[in-house]
């Protein structure tokens, strides 16, 4: 069926009509190579300037501390290799969490077998780090903390601020990953200490295949893609100026409307959340009730699987996403669930659903009322059920 | 990514339930992996599968292989029921996505454990079949290393 109900906007978002608008004319008219010296190429220069401004705007960073990279993994990719690079003569020690994307994780397992050592930090039931156990394995030879701003799957808000201050008393870099929560929370660099933030336009209604690494002024890391001199020397390779320009305004209208849409966002996700705890039995929220991204609601359900609820789902035109195994084409399911404790059998009865701005109550009233039947039907059809039903019944006698 | 009889049999799934007192009853897969399936088999005296019924815990193409392995050794006898291979269930969908082949593995070990529960309990020894695994994905590729 064709979907019309879109739940799924931690894993991409519909480009803004406003941004296409204001990208197109970089393709055919204003298509000058902005390193060229003739008007054209300076106006491609002069909108990438733009577009700059308006994403340091959104985190309080400096314009020349943006750096404009194809999306939020390559960003996250460059932070820590080139944080590893540049800084492991002085230690070779690295901090993270277990419940990173795997931009993150997987960088830092890559960068282990290149000699690294790192800690992969604990979370409690909510997906929160346990500052005391980061401050524990803080050693001389620590480099980088990185630290994701918002989960992708829980949408748990870690505390930032306080990984901030830590790393600043020990004088070690942070980066954060800040896909998700980049013109969704609000974010100021110096407030917060961040040293490096990575984030991709396509998760705030901007186009895909661009994002940025704000790297605070004095850091010392290098190219990773060498070349020209794009960039200020630090990305090489011709800018995707209508991408830049897009990112540039889908930056700005996510800024100018984050405390309206994300109140309303709050209030409709809460709603939903309160709903589907209280009417669908034996289910949890997974990430933490309050501090959380507030389009982000996430749930296990328990004695079914992930898979077939998102495919009876897409079958009802509605676009939700699982951390089941099934989902990702291995026998696992989502490390995030596990990391909070989650059994496995839970785990893989997720189900992720994300608001957007044009999101209506009258959509999550039908999402609702689907979730309830197809639930029961996938109860209906499970041994695990079926277990758990015989066993009550016999402690009723 | 299915196929339209996989699409079919997930949606309308055959022969869903359970059976009481059945000949023989086979549950495999674990919840670790994410699927369980549960196979009930009524068999009569002239060893013939007069009715079959399952339960699954699992994706769509584990509901899918659960409910046309059951229509493929209804009204069989015990002989041409082990010959309903995994190949063969893959084969009656339309063929499965290579990630989801081991699927198609749990529905004709789920078949094997009822065929096995029900040798036992009538003590006799049913030829071809031997004791099934506990785990379906023993022996299973480690996932491809990253370069």
């Amino acid at each position: 069926m064709k979907t019309r109900i879109y739940l799924d906007n931690a894993a991409t978002t519909k480009t803004a009509q406003e941004v296409v608008d204001a990208m197109l004319p970089y393709f055919t008219e204003s298509y000058g190579n902005p390193s060229s010296i003739y008007e054209l190429g300076q106006r491609s220069k002069e909108a990438i300037t733009k577009a700059r401004e308006e994403v340091a705007r959104v985190i309080g960073a400096k314009t020349e501390e943006i750096y404009f990279t194809g999306g939020g993994s390559e960003a996250d990719n460059w932070a820590i290799k080139a944080a590893y690079e540049a800084y492991k003569s002085k230690g070779n020690h690295i901090i993270t969490s277990k419940i990173e994307h795997h931009a993150v994780l997987h960088t830092c397992q890559y960068l282990e077998k290149q000699g690294a050592r790192v800690t992969y930090l604990d979370v409690d039931e909510n997906g929160l780090v346990d500052l005391d156990q980061l401050q524990k394995a803080i050693t001389p030879e620590t480099i980088l903390i990185t630290i994701m701003f918002a989960n992708n799957e829980i949408g748990t808000i870690e505390p930032v601020k306080e990984i901030g201050m830590i790393a600043k008393e020990h004088g070690i870099l942070f980066h954060t990953d800040a896909v998700q929560a980049f013109g969704q929370v609000p974010i100021d660099v110096d407030e917060l200490n961040i040293d490096m933030l990575s984030s991709s336009a396509h998760k705030i209604n901007g186009p895909k295949g661009i994002g940025c690494l704000y790297i605070r002024k004095g850091v010392k890391i290098r190219s990773f893609i060498h070349g020209g001199a794009q960039e200020r020397k630090r990305r090489a390779g011709t800018e995707n100026v209508p991408g830049i320009v897009g990112y540039g305004v889908a930056a700005r209208m996510a800024a100018e409307s984050m405390i309206e849409r994300t109140k309303k966002e709050k209030e409709l996700r809460d709603y939903f959340i309160r709903r589907v705890l209280e009417e669908v039995p034996y289910t949890r929220l997974n990430g933490d009730p309050v501090k959380r991204l507030p389009n982000n609601a996430n749930f296990s359900f328990q004695f079914i699987e992930g898979e077939s609820l998102l495919i009876m789902l897409d079958m009802k035109g509605i676009a939700g996403s699982s951390g089941s195994a099934c989902t990702s084409g291995s026998l696992d399911p989502s490390h995030v669930l596990l990391a909070i404790g989650l059994p496995h059998e839970i785990a893989h009865g997720s189900l992720r659903l994300t608001l957007g701005a044009d999101t209506t109550k009258e959509d999550l009233d039908y999402t609702l009322d689907q979730i309830k039947e197809i639930v029961a039907k996938l109860r209906n059809l499970s041994p695990l059920y079926e277990d758990f039903i015989r066993k009550q019944e016999k402690e009723k006698k | 990514m299915y196929s339209e009889k996989v699409m079919d049999h997930f949606q309308n799934p055959r022969n869903v339930g359970e059976i009481e007192n059945p000949s023989g009853v086979g549950t495999v897969g674990n919840a670790k992996c994410g699927d369980i399936m549960r196979i009930y088999l009524d068999i009569d005296e002239n060893q013939i599968i007069r009715d079959c019924k399952f339960k699954t815990f699992g994706c769509g193409a584990a509901v899918a292989t659960s409910s046309m392995a059951t229509e493929l050794v209804k009204g069989k006898n015990i002989q041409e029921a082990l010959q309903v291979t995994n190949k063969a269930v893959m084969e009656a969908l339309d063929g499965l996505p290579p990630v989801k082949v081991h699927c198609s593995l749990l529905a004709e070990e789920a078949i094997h454990a009822a065929l096995w529960d029900y040798a036992e309990k009538h003590g006799i020894k049913i030829e071809g079949l031997s004791k099934p695994k506990s785990d379906i994905h023993e022996g299973e590729e480690e996932e491809e290393e990253e370069y």
